[in-house]
């Protein structure tokens, strides 16, 4: 039960059943579509830039409840963040949900800690960063169709 | 809780059963383990353990031209395994049956070989819209080499083959029927004997996919009169890497090799090559010998319950657990045919598969999720994935009171 509880916590609950920023950005900036041939998972992640700062961003699709938590959650914590940061942010998400030897460092993360249950479930960690990667894409402009299959995944 | 299975003397004493099965007493997240994954792969008994274990440890050598007693030993114990599925299927010859990896490689094979050499540009090939990928992609490789079209039979709200539909496809260029004998991710038996039946009148061979079939149900192919059937060892209780072509045995003879090497020639120049009589024609390379070895014991382990007992207690399990799933709040069954077997599929309302998946494992409750390699009936049912527990003999109804509970728990934490 506790393990459940620990996954499943009623944060991620929460933003899985009330996505946050669920919407298509008409004439986004950028823009790039996420998939996990895996389960299915597909999303697809909108940004605006105001320079380098993310102005706006939001995302669209159908997963499990850590991939659409994950995501809803990402674009609470990068919106208004330059893209630097929001890289910095990805690479401490990463170590977070991967590295099981890793502290959580709880000042930076704020919320997306919820989603620290996941480093003990390997097969769903490509559930939560696949947002994130699709994000990446997105911001480096690449056109790119991300899939966590990719080689360099 | 458990309520015992049904006790009339010809039952299946799956206590007993279970004992064979060591894996079956270990742990999962501290939980005892209820494997309901059978249809991807079944757990092994001790004897197919013990076999793998005693071929490698006492009697392991290469087959074929050794004049040392180990590979005298080891070819004997290859040849009686081709014998043991032989008469497990009830081939006429015992040159009908050619080992394979898996039911994957056995499709490919008829692909690359019988397809290749029989169908043209303008000629189709008609399948099922239930077929697992392995009964898909091997066609459509040999559509795009050959320009011929694939052709698919729909499927009802049940999962059940739309056969009026089926027959009108069934068409004067039709070259190849290729069908799933019970699908893997709606449990359907397909109405096979009539599918040939029917292809037959055209002239038509047709290749049956019993991946699935294969360890639920007595096959027997003179019966069935089919061209070729695909199985595979790892769902038979036995190993992995180790699979089965039966090909009719003039079709076979008339068919070009698939792959090129050792074992299936009869000489080799650089000038020509001439190969070798059947099955050795078919079986390019060292073959898995000790899996085809732990097939044959696997075949034993079947055929000395019997497939009436394990029939009657798979269906009485269908029965129950699908009585029993059905009782969960928001609970959807993705495959409702009237003929159907072994497969529980579903989708709860509100709650991802991959998340159903994740909650019954922690208690212990191991279920596949996803399309099952079947996405155009995902497809078909509106579906992204679905949820699917499979039973197998040693499968009992505590279990599914398990599975039960787990999904409870599932509907608890992600309330309607």
């Amino acid at each position: 039960m506790s393990d459940l509880r620990e996954l499943y916590q009623e944060v991620i609950l929460d933003h899985n059943k009330h996505p946050r920023n669920f919407r298509e950005i008409d004439g986004a900036d950028r823009h790039a579509d996420g998939h996990n041939p895996l389960c299915g998972d597909r999303l697809a992640v909108y940004v605006n830039l105001d320079g380098d700062v993310i102005a706006d961003v939001s995302f669209l699709g159908s997963g499990c409840a850590i991939s659409k938590a994950s995501a809803s959650l990402m674009t609470d914590a990068v919106c208004g963040k330059t893209l630097a940061e929001a890289q910095q942010l990805f690479r401490e998400f990463h170590r977070m949900v991967t590295d099981n030897d890793a502290s959580v460092d709880n000042g930076l993360l704020g919320k997306l800690a919820v989603l620290a249950g996941v480093r003990n479930y390997p097969i769903r960690v490509k559930c939560a960063s696949l947002a994130w990667h699709t994000l990446r894409a997105a911001c480096d402009d690449t056109h790119q169709f991300v899939t966590t299959e990719s080689r360099s995944s | 809780m458990s309520i015992p299975t049904q006790a009339s003397p010809a039952a299946l004493d799956v206590d007993r059963i279970r004992q064979d099965f060591p894996i079956l007493k270990r742990l999962v997240h501290g939980e005892p383990l209820v494997y309901l994954d059978s249809a991807a792969t079944t757990q092994k008994p001790q004897s197919v353990l013990d076999t793998l274990s005693r071929y490698y440890s006492n009697g392991n050598a290469n087959i074929h031209r050794g004049v040392y007693l180990l590979s005298e030993e080891a070819t004997a114990a290859y040849d009686a395994a081709r014998k043991k599925v032989q008469h497990f299927i009830n081939a006429r010859a015992l040159c009908e049956i050619v080992f394979t990896r898996n039911s994957t490689e056995s499709i490919n094979l008829v692909a690359q070989s019988f397809g290749r050499q029989n169908i043209g540009p303008a000629d189709e090939i008609l399948i099922t819209h239930m077929e697992h990928h392995s009964n898909i992609v091997p066609w459509q490789l040999l559509c795009e080499q050959t320009n011929a079209r694939l052709c698919v039979a729909p499927i009802d709200d049940n999962g059940e083959l739309l056969m009026d539909e089926f027959e009108k496809l069934l068409g004067p260029k039709t070259k190849l029927v290729a069908v799933v004998h019970l699908s893997n991710s709606l449990g359907t038996i397909n109405p096979v004997r009539e599918i040939i039946g029917l292809a037959h009148r055209r002239g038509v061979p047709v290749l049956i996919d019993g991946s699935q079939a294969a360890y639920h149900m007595p096959v027997d192919v003179q019966a069935l009169d089919c061209d070729f059937y695909a199985f595979t060892g790892h769902k038979l209780y036995g190993p992995t890497g180790i699979g089965v072509l039966y090909g009719r045995e003039t079709l076979l003879e008339a068919m070009p090799p698939y792959q090129g090497g050792g074992d299936m020639i009869r000489s080799v120049t650089f000038e020509k090559t001439t190969y070798a009589e059947l099955p050795a024609k078919f079986e390019a390379g060292t073959p898995h010998i000790a899996g085809a070895v732990g097939l044959g014991t696997a075949v034993d382990y079947i055929t000395g319950i019997g497939f009436e007992k394990i029939a009657a207690h798979e269906k009485d399990l269908l029965e129950y657990g699908t009585a029993a799933i059905s009782e969960v709040p928001g609970l959807r069954i993705i495959g409702t045919a009237r003929n159907k077997a072994s497969i529980l599929a579903f989708v709860l309302k509100g709650v991802h598969p991959h998340d159903v998946g994740t909650i019954v494992d922690m208690e212990g409750v191991s279920i596949r999720t996803g399309h099952h390699c079947t996405q155009p009936i995902m497809d078909r049912f509106g579906v992204p994935a679905t949820a699917r527990a499979s039973v197998a003999m040693y499968n009992t109804r505590a279990e599914l009171d398990a599975l039960v509970r787990s999904l409870r728990l599932v509907r608890e934490t992600f309330p309607i």
